[in-house]
């Protein structure tokens, strides 16, 4: 038993104890997961349709009436995978506006670091994730795709998605106790962001002066890279799609940032998000 | 009972520990001028569009002072009753202790691992099976996974669920689940626990379980804050107790004391409308309450035992020959028993600022429940006209156990005689 001496109480956003933060970040996670993948006959088949739908309409679409894949290498591949990748990003943060207030039960009730709750959330989108990236990994090794070095970046992307996507989340999340308007707000601007960054298209078919100011958009960065590092080293990556490196900084400031503001929040409102929910 | 073999040894063990920890003598809890107010907007506007529409409207709010300058400490060991009315800062308190709520000023120190079971079984989900439930909940309530893995046989054994693990909690039946709320609770190992109102859920059988946990944990020397409104739990269990009433702090003491205290600031209404007359009368109820013939307070007892209720008066004046009464009032509020003095012949001259216990004995065939006692003083012609000049509603209270119940509001004693003819 660890006897801390003379702890003064409040609501803390972190705690103290990084092996109970993560437990129960991890347990609450699992648990969601499970609940998805077992309290249906078809678990994993209905996190994967969602994806695969979107995927198929557009796949129909882009095809076979507008004919505009046809000049991008892969463009099935990439289509589903950028689908995939934005999947991710807009369950970590629509999952993650409402999380405190679903879980209201639990904060009212008990004690425990309040960022659990959004980040069990975005841990459980990442499991998610992890699922729907085996099917692209199967697509995309059926349709050609050769597997190269370069895939481990991969997992760099996800993490400047995740930091987004988590700084996000909290601001959201601690915003939505006090304003309910929030989540309508917030599918609006996820409708925005899915036609603003290149899931449907590729970025190297916008023009030029679009494209370097559609690549202030963090999301337009990472699956911009990821075309050029997993389906097709011939396409641009960011760097060079952006112009000098530097320009890169812009879209890696504004993730930073926005996750510093929502850990900023996050840790304001902590003490009296029990109280207003 | 064999279930308790393994939990008791771990717990002597426990025990052994706590003891060792106690020696030193900081305070389990202590808690310093706390204060604690609510903003209560006289219009709440919650969403964006509202705000903009009413930018100045919503900065009107009453303030509600929930917390006003508590302060006191728990040693370490100590069984703490908190009690109060509905809406006195009860819950808010153990919420500012459990670290739910964040207090607004003052400061709060608890020394050991705290764990509030505020609600039992919060955090179970209905979708998944009991045994998921009871990993989950025993994590939430800050044991390890590897602790909670461990334990898991311990709580299923005191649940007396094992047959029922694999079952989703959506088919347990809500004493079921209270149960197993209740065996992860105590398993999660605190050295300071927070209990709100967890002895107003479950069947008869169920209470006597927790208060059996409650005289265990009692013996193991962990700390633990009560809130209850039952007085007869607080007579049984706490070392000491506090009285809340309107967010401050009323009085600290003795559990008795505390009991009393509280009766009457619930039945105050109709003390404080006698309060007036009390003034001037020449005589003061003090306490009432039941004793067993070795004179022993009681807080139950078995039926047809002997009982004796006792009052204590105080006098102002020198009085002839007062009447007594104590009038037993079940749990429904229906008088049940007078037991009266001016029927038995006249009780004497007291003299001004004597003190007197007037008891009444009587075999206790009352029917099993739970029964108040408001004892009254009337003077002047003594007869069913005399008017009580000094009354205090509820103040003592008793509870008849019994194996059976008759029906009826007595179980007199009967002899059977079958006469054929």
């Amino acid at each position: 038993m660890s006897a801390r001496a003379g702890v003064a109480t409040g609501p803390a956003a972190l705690g103290t104890d990084l092996r109970r933060f993560l437990s129960l970040t991890f347990t609450l996670a699992a648990t969601d997961f499970k609940l998805r993948f077992f309290g249906s006959a078809l678990g994993y088949l209905w996190s994967l349709m969602r994806p695969l739908m979107l995927f198929g309409v557009i796949y129909v679409v882009f095809t076979q009436v507008i004919r505009f894949g046809e000049g991008v290498r892969f463009y099935p591949v990439y289509l589903l995978a950028s689908i995939v990748l934005f999947t991710y990003f807009s369950e970590t943060t629509a999952g993650g506006v409402t999380s405190l207030v679903t879980r209201e039960n639990l904060l009212r009730k008990m004690r425990f670091p309040r960022m659990v709750i959004p980040l069990s959330v975005s841990l459980t989108a990442l499991f998610n994730l992890g699922m729907n990236l085996l099917a692209v990994l199967v697509f995309a090794l059926g349709s050609g795709v050769r597997p190269r070095l370069s895939w481990l970046q991969l997992p760099l992307l996800v993490l400047v998605l995740t930091v987004l996507g988590v700084g996000l989340a909290m601001l959201l999340s601690a915003l939505y106790v006090r304003f309910r308007d929030i989540s309508p707000i917030w599918d609006v601007v996820l409708q925005l962001l899915f036609y603003a960054s290149p899931v449907l298209y590729v970025l190297s078919l916008v023009p030029d002066d679009f494209e370097r100011a559609m690549l202030a958009n963090p999301i337009a960065v990472v699956l911009t890279q990821m075309r050029h590092a997993v389906l097709d080293p011939s396409a641009p990556s960011a760097a060079e799609a952006i112009g000098p490196d530097v320009r890169l900084l812009l879209p890696l400031g504004i993730v930073a940032a926005l996750f510093a503001l929502g850990l900023w929040v996050f840790m304001r409102e902590t003490p009296r998000i029990a109280e207003n929910l | 009972m064999l279930a308790f073999g393994h939990l008791t040894a771990t717990a002597s063990h426990r025990a052994a520990e706590r003891t060792r920890a106690a020696a030193d003598a900081t305070p389990a809890v202590s808690v310093e001028g706390v204060s604690k107010c609510f903003r209560l907007p006289h219009q709440r506007y919650s969403t964006l569009k509202e705000r903009a529409l009413h930018p100045f409207a919503s900065r009107t709010y009453d303030e509600l002072r929930a917390l006003e300058e508590v302060s006191f400490e728990v040693a370490q060991g100590e069984f703490f009753g908190i009690v109060g009315r509905n809406g006195s800062g009860k819950s808010t308190l153990l919420k500012c202790l459990a670290g739910i709520y964040g207090n607004d000023s003052g400061e709060v120190r608890v020394h050991g691992r705290l764990s509030p079971f505020i609600e039992l079984g919060v955090g179970f989900n209905t979708d998944l099976t009991a045994r998921d439930n009871v990993l989950i909940n025993a994590i939430m309530l800050g044991l390890t996974r590897k602790q909670a893995r461990e334990r898991f046989d311990e709580i299923v054994d005191f649940a007396e669920l094992g047959d029922f693990m694999d079952l989703k909690l959506k088919n347990y039946s809500s004493g079921m689940s209270v149960r197993l709320g209740f065996a992860v609770a105590v398993q999660a190992d605190a050295d300071v626990l927070l209990v709100d109102e967890v002895l107003a859920v479950g069947d008869a059988a169920f209470q006597q379980k927790c208060f059996d946990q409650f005289d265990r944990m009692k013996e193991e020397g962990r700390t633990i804050l009560f809130v209850t409104h039952d007085m007869t739990a607080v007579r049984r269990f706490c070392d000491r107790a506090m009285l809340i009433e309107k967010g401050r702090v009323v009085n600290i003491g003795d559990p008795e004391d505390i009991s009393r205290e509280y009766g009457e600031i619930n039945f105050g209404d109709i003390a404080h409308g006698e309060r007036d007359d009390a003034d001037l009368a020449p005589v003061r109820v003090l306490d009432a309450w039941c004793e067993d013939s070795a004179g022993e307070r009681l807080v139950s007892q078995a039926q047809g035992e002997r009982c004796r209720a006792c009052m204590e008066v105080e006098f102002e004046a020198a009085v002839e020959d007062p009447s007594f009464a104590i009038t037993f009032r079940n749990d429904v509020r229906h008088t049940i028993f007078v037991a009266r003095s001016d029927r038995t012949g006249p009780s004497g001259r007291f003299a001004a600022a004597e003190r007197a216990v007037i008891g009444f004995g009587f075999d206790n065939w009352l029917a099993p429940s739970r029964y108040t006692l408001t004892p009254s003083v009337a003077t002047g012609a003594a007869g069913p006209a005399s008017a009580a000049v000094a009354r205090r509603e509820d103040i003592g209270q008793l509870v008849v156990q019994a194996s059976h119940w008759s029906g009826g509001v007595a179980d007199l004693p009967v002899e059977l005689e079958v006469r054929r003819t």
